[in-house]
């Protein structure tokens, strides 16, 4: 067992109201520059339909994630490494712009600069690539609400077989949910694994993905090798980039933006303790039904003595395992179980979770001629096929047993409540109905349902004293350590050109180092030799997206 | 010899290579962010697939040609056995056979940088000449191998210019810092344009994308596929180490509060 901890987040789908603010503060932030307009770091699709990039679930065609061998060893879909390097001119696998959507803006000077006339003027919608006008045939969020849907929403991948005849048919019917996504931040991230340069990296202390902007060689492996497509080549810089998950915020305890922003309040955000050293099995596991399993088995309970002891031994700090214990997350995923992989099936292990939406069931319960009593939904959940069936290719790799226990806890949840507020004393049978024990379908509630805000976030403080220490050197001569290249250290009163606030500092550094045991003071015996200043400029710093 | 020969064999291909060893190694320590080919492949797909793959492969075998030409002394082939004329063949041949798919390819992406819209509009002018000049540099060689031929077949010339007599060991020279310019004087025009062409380009090389051929990823092979970094290496270094040999760890304390 090696013990690492990951920040992992879980989503509410029946809270999300659709308002893509999360989309627009995210990229606000990270991706309003040239080469990022068509990049949504942050998304929210309408489900049924087909997504963004246009038909990114579609692996046949993409390619992405994991696949198992016929020896049933885990290989990436879009094959091996030395197939990489011999395609590595022309990536077959890559999609266009149009798959995204090419990005405009209006020629507005047409309205400042129009004369009198006697038609109105227009802003024509141009090109944000070339400048040229553009007939805008595809956007964004296109078939948001579903809008279009009667074109598009049916080659949506998740609706196959039996699903596909009854949406043809019965399209007015068709349920209706949104779908928030952003990078997964997986335990076993194919974009990684398919980068080349070795340029993206998933940091050992909280498992955040990021890709290196000074290693990255733009080939781009990274964006067809993940099956969510939340890897995004920058035309501009000719670089990758994607959603940092807010390092800098989540470092300092904050939650990333997106979740900050969120209307739906629907974000939650915490640490997971998982075993590093199963991953790769859990990922290899043969059936895809039971890769759900294989990844909850993977998490560990860290209220466990046994975890914990561990966790210490390979380096998780106390308040990490304090805040692990604390993690909105646990009881999501695995106490409760209400929380499901997006697509567990690409074998990347994410670690964005989703709580399936009730409501597309009660649309149905509710919809015109229906005889079932909202108060019991039960029979609809076990009867009604074609939502259930649909979200368990979404959450449960087609498992549609899981999907049902999921909606009726949740179902379970509001009757529980109801009767307590009604009758002022909890229904225990329905807690029991559901396997669950009152005092936890309390804390669910709690946690979904009023959902404050120090609950939502559990986040700590990233461990980074030492080198936050470190920073007081910036501003000094950087290159003016022993035996560094620099000498722009003005001379000291005793004419020596040594840069004596550097000296002190690493003196202070070396000497807390030693206050804490083992723990060397890293960034500044690094100095020693070009490897180490190199290792600590170009590849120790964690480096986001962004310049 | 004139100042003018001496410019052009000795001092300007000097020049050149001081720059392009230069410039690389100052593009490296200063540039990581624009290290990059730069790739238009979400702009537009076909032709740049076919332009792609028949540049590449078509430069990668010239590459070799090269190597085989101008590197390896003619007295290896020689001694191997390799009669003259069978060189000149093999060069002939296979030198056009991959040339003309070069030619192709960065035909196909020349025209694509400058007649599809939105790829010429994000395109740099290093990239448009760069592009150009490699154009202008493989048509130029082609000329030379297959134009010389013709030209020496109506002047009685012997049908095989034999440039590992005069254009190799000169560029050989180079490296030994004994340039011999006059090898020069007497080589073909066709053959000092494509010589003198290729010097411009190898000084553009290092302020271009064109960077980006030292950069072939082989460490991909090696590297294992989940790459983790610290953000304390060397503590996760020596916890890596201790975990191995089954140590316990020390560890660092609480966090202190930091804003
Ligand atoms: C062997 C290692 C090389 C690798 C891995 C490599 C890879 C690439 C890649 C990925 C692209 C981007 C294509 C795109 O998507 O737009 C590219 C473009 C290009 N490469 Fe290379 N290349 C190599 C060697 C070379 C050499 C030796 C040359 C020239 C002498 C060269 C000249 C070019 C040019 C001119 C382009 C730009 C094509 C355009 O105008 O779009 N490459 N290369
Ligand atoms: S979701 Fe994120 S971590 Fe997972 S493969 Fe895609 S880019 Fe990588
Ligand atoms: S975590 Fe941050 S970077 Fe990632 S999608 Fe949310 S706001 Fe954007
Ligand atoms: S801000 Fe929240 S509620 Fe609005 S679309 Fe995003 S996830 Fe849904």
């Amino acid at each position: 067992m090696q013990v690492k901890a990951q920040i992992a987040m879980v989503m509410n789908l029946d809270k999300c109201i659709g308002c893509h603010t999360c989309s627009v503060t995210c990229k606000n932030v990270w991706t309003n520059r040239q080469g990022t307009e068509y990049q949504w770091w942050n998304n929210v699709e309408t489900k049924p339909g087909v997504g963004y990039p246009k038909l990114y679930e579609d692996q046949e065609r993409w390619k992405g994630g994991w696949t198992l061998d016929r020896k049933g060893r885990l290989k990436l879909k879009a094959g091996g490494k030395l197939r990489k390097l011999l395609n590595i001119f022309f990536n077959p696998d890559l999609p266009e712009i149009e798959d995204y959507y090419e990005p405009w803006t209006y020629d507005y000077e047409t309205l400042t600069k129009a004369g009198p006339s006697d038609d109105q003027p227009v802003a024509r919608p141009i090109s944000q690539i070339s400048g040229d006008p553009l007939d805008l045939a595809w956007g964004p969020n296109w078939d948001d609400d579903l809008a279009g849907g009667t074109t598009t929403a049916r080659f949506d991948p998740n609706i196959r077989g039996e699903l596909e005849e009854s949406v043809r048919f019965e399209y007015e019917k068709v349920f209706m949910m949104y779908l928030p996504r952003i990078c997964e931040h997986c335990l076993n991230p194919s974009c990684v694994a398919s980068c080349p340069s070795g340029a993206m990296y998933k940091r050992e202390e909280d498992g955040i993905v990021l890709v290196d902007q000074e290693q990255c060689r733009g080939w781009r492996y990274c964006v067809s090798g993940c099956p969510y497509k939340k890897v995004y080549f920058n035309w501009e810089t000719g670089k990758a980039e994607k959603c940092t998950l807010c390092y800098p915020r989540i470092e300092s305890g904050q939650p990333t933006i997106c979740s900050e922003t969120c209307v739906g309040r629907l974000r939650y955000i915490g640490l997971i303790l998982y075993d590093a050293d199963r991953v790769q099995e859990a990922a290899s596991t043969p059936d895809e039904k039971d890769l759900l399993d294989a990844q909850r088995s993977v998490f560990l309970d860290p209220s466990d003595p046994e975890v914990v002891e561990q966790a210490r031994y390979d380096g998780v700090p106390d308040d990490w395992i304090e805040a692990a214990q604390r993690s909105p997350i646990y009881p999501l995923a695995i106490e409760w179980g209400v929380a499901l992989p997006l697509h567990p099936e690409y074998r990347t292990l994410p670690m964005v979770w989703y709580v399936p939406p009730l409501s597309p069931v009660m649309g149905f319960v509710e919809g015109e001629g229906s005889e079932a009593d909202p108060d019991d939904v039960f029979p609809a959940i076990d009867e009604l096929r074609i939502p259930v069936q649909y979200l368990a290719n979404l959450l449960s790799a087609g498992d549609e047993e899981v999907i049902r226990n999921v909606l009726k806890r949740l179902a379970a949840m509001r009757g529980y409540m109801r009767e307590k507020n009604l009758s002022g004393a909890g229904a225990d049978e329905i807690a029991d109905s559901v396997g669950m024990s009152p005092r936890a379908v309390e804390d669910m509630y709690r946690l979904l349902a009023i959902a404050k805000y120090e609950e939502r976030y559990v986040i700590p403080l990233a461990h980074k004293e030492l080198a936050a220490e470190l920073e007081g050197q910036q501003g000094s001569c950087g290159l003016d350590f022993a035996g560094g290249p620099g000498s722009c250290a003005p001379a000291e009163p005793n004419g020596s050109r040594r840069n004596e606030a550097f000296y002190a500092m690493k003196e202070k550094l070396e000497q807390r180092a030693g206050e804490l045991g083992s723990v060397p003071a890293p960034n500044v015996q690094f100095f020693k030799s070009k490897a180490d200043f190199e290792s600590f400029h170009l590849k120790g710093r964690p480096q986001g997206g962004g310049a | 010899m004139n100042l003018w020969d001496q410019f052009l064999w000795v001092i300007f291909p000097y020049l050149s290579l001081v720059i392009f060893v230069l410039g690389h190694i100052y593009r490296y320590v200063y540039d990581q962010y624009g290290w990059t080919p730069k790739s238009s492949q979400m702009f537009e797909r076909r032709m740049l697939m076919w332009g792609v793959l028949l540049f590449h492969w078509g430069i990668l075998f010239v590459f070799i040609g090269h190597v085989m030409g101008l590197l390896v002394p003619i007295e290896v082939y020689r001694a191997m056995g390799v009669s003259d004329h069978a060189y000149h063949l093999l060069a002939l041949w296979a030198g056009t056979f991959f040339g003309v798919i070069a030619l192709a390819g960065i035909l196909l992406l020349n025209m694509r940088r400058w007649f599809i819209s939105r790829v010429r509009t994000n395109t740099e002018t290093m990239r448009f000449i760069t592009d150009g000049l490699l154009l202008v540099v493989i048509l130029s060689g082609l000329f030379a191998t297959v134009g010389y031929r013709i030209y020496a077949a109506q002047y009685d010339l012997p049908a095989e210019f034999e440039y590992r007599e005069n254009i190799a060991p000169w560029f050989r020279s180079l490296f030994y810092f004994a340039p011999q310019a006059e090898l020069m004087l007497e080589v073909p025009l066709m053959f000092q344009v494509h010589v003198l062409l290729a010097f411009v380009l190898f000084a553009l090389w290092p302020f271009s994308s064109l960077v980006h051929v030292f950069s072939i990823p082989l460490g991909y092979l090696r590297r294992g596929y989940i790459q983790y970094r610290s953000s304390n290496p060397q503590a996760a270094r020596a916890r890596e180490r201790a975990r191995r040999k089954g140590q316990q760890v020390p560890r660092p304390e609480r966090s202190r509060n930091v804003e």
